[in-house]
């Protein structure tokens, strides 16, 4: 009689739908994936221990290299936590706030566009990926005039912005903002009624609400499962219990679910831009906290005050009170956190980040032990991660 | 219902485990026995609805007694309040009861917590290195651990 036994292979960390450097160990019976056990920290840089030695202002750069397909969602994060933390959330003028909330649902279009194109390629639909990556590259247009960067934007400051938009650019986001409905209808067009798609992503990847809970899973990802929450809408922050927009969210909590969940939010993420260009009025863009806040450059070569404070802000940073406070924010992947611990000194005691990818990637091997080995492609897929907010 | 009842609750049922209470910019902080952390995670997740366990870490207190602290962030998915749970841990021994019988999540923050912070969980079904090599010495987000890495030259260049 012939006798079976299970097979453990490797996959990743090169491996071109690991979207990055992931290693899943798969214990294999056949074709079916028994166990699965995800091996991270390739890609750690020891972000948590670097940021306790520098002051607050020197930490905001390094938020950009945790999620890089949305880096301005954790820049918002953690200035939203330090500003928390000193005290002043409620001076931040109402132009900065806006201007977050609309660059902050730009990148979520970003995020979820490089997710539609990676997660279709993934599973063979090779045009959706060029189309999205066109969109995409619009948004790092826009990215680029505001901030100077494509990918690492460093563009938010405790306090308020860095520097004000550009002429002319509140036309381009308009633009796109009007347009883009039109492009996902393009996606959809593409994929919602293909009968491949539709056999290849519905009823993979299963997660009951209560289990997604259960692991902490967040974002899209938990709205997959018919769990109405969006930090937006329910803790509000920078603004957003001024905006009209609908949380989106879906039964069934399968890769088809969670499909739909995000192609409702970029949809419902043009809404809000539109809104936030509405509501933007010529206005200061930081707060009224010179001794916090870089003071503009003029000031800095026209004024004594100016020239002190621009001194004293780079040299020693600003020392908020002891004390400690978490802040998070709905990421395009899900809830991201900063804890910060304050000693009173000019430096963070202690940051610890809330990574959304990493939480989310503990309910992979739920989601895919029971099912086919090409379905891991599917679930890796379907919960959107970032290797650089994973390991941090 | 509000996080002020839910502290309430906690000091009437576990009134000889609640160390401190503290108000930070609208936050709340708990401190209880490390002994009874189980239990209360249990009874603030069964009967107060903290169903979501939003972040699990330690933060190292150097020069302090006790040394560590384990934070646990709490959330009520229902009414959207938040509670912070604080257990403070002794420098001797550096361990703390698993969590992940309460919240599945809790496996890997615990992970990392020992990984980087070297505390240990007792009763953790897996208890390995997340980030760090499995052969790596030290837990690098210790106050004592050098930045650089252990047995290096300090970095000579500005680091502020």
């Amino acid at each position: 009689m012939a006798t079976t036994e299970t097979m453990t292979i490797n996959m990743g960390p090169q491996h071109p739908s690991t979207h990055g450097v992931l290693r899943l160990v798969l214990e294999l019976d056949g074709e079916v994936v028994v166990k699965a056990v995800p091996h991270i920290g390739f890609l750690h840089r020891g972000i948590e221990k670097l940021s306790e030695y520098r002051t607050y202002h020197q930490v905001l750069p390094l938020t950009d290299r945790l999620d890089y397909l949305a880096p301005m969602h954790n820049n918002l994060a953690y200035v939203l936590a330090v500003e928390k933390l000193l005290g002043i959330t409620d001076l931040i003028p109402e132009r900065a706030q806006v201007v977050r909330v609309m660059l902050a649902e730009l990148t979520r279009i970003k995020s979820h566009l490089v997710w539609l194109a990676c997660h279709a390629l993934d599973i063979g639909a090779m045009t959706v990926f060029i189309y999205c990556f066109r969109e995409r590259e619009r948004i790092m247009d826009i990215y680029e005039k505001v901030s100077g960067a494509r990918m690492t934007s460093n563009y938010f400051r405790v306090g308020g912005l860095s520097a004000d938009l550009p002429d002319g650019l509140e036309k381009e986001i308009r633009t796109f903002a009007e347009e883009m409905p039109r492009h996902i209808d393009t996606y959809e067009g593409l994929l919602t009624g293909n009968k491949i798609w539709q056999k290849r992503i519905q009823g993979v990847g299963v997660i009951s609400a209560e289990d997604a809970i259960d692991l902490g899973v967040s974002g899209p990802s938990l709205r997959g499962c018919g769990v109405n929450w969006d930090l937006r809408r329910d803790n509000p922050y920078s603004g957003y219990e001024n905006y009209d927009f609908e949380v989106s969210v879906q039964e069934g909590g399968d890769t088809w679910a969670r499909y739909l969940v995000r192609l409702k939010e970029m949809r419902e993420s043009c809404k809000i831009v539109r809104q936030a260009l509405d509501r933007l009025q010529p206005g200061p863009i930081l707060a009224d906290a010179p001794k916090i806040c870089l003071p503009p450059k003029k000031d800095v070569v026209n004024t004594i005050e100016g020239l002190i404070h621009h001194f004293k802000i780079i040299s020693e940073g600003f020392k908020p009170e002891a004390g400690e406070i978490y802040q998070s924010v709905e990421n395009p992947k899900g809830e991201v956190g900063f804890y910060i611990v304050s000693d009173g000194s000019a430096k963070p005691y202690r940051m610890k980040i809330r990574p959304a990818s990493f939480i989310n990637l503990q309910a992979l091997p739920k989601m895919c032990e029971g099912s086919l080995i090409a379905d891991v492609v599917a679930v890796i897929g379907t919960l959107d991660i970032v290797l650089g907010e994973i390991d941090r | 219902m509000s996080v002020q009842s839910v502290v309430e609750n906690l000091k009437g049922k576990f009134s000889a485990s609640v160390l401190e209470v503290a108000e930070f910019r609208g936050e709340t902080t708990v401190v209880v026995k490390k002994e009874d952390v189980v239990a209360i995670c249990t009874y603030l997740k069964k009967e107060e609805g903290f169903n979501f366990l939003s972040d699990l870490c330690g933060v190292d207190y150097l020069g302090k007694s006790p040394r560590f602290m384990v934070v646990y962030h709490l959330y009520n998915i229902k009414t959207h309040e938040r509670l912070r749970l604080k257990v403070p841990v002794e420098e001797k021994s550096p361990q703390v009861d698993t969590v992940s019988g309460v919240w599945a999540t809790a496996n890997w923050h615990e992970r990392e917590c020992w990984d980087l912070m070297g505390i240990s969980f007792n009763n953790h079904p897996d208890l390995r290195r997340i980030l760090m090599p499995e052969d790596w010495q030290g837990h690098p987000l210790r106050k004592d651990y050098p930045l650089q890495g252990p047995g290096r030259e300090p970095y000579q260049g500005r680091l502020s």
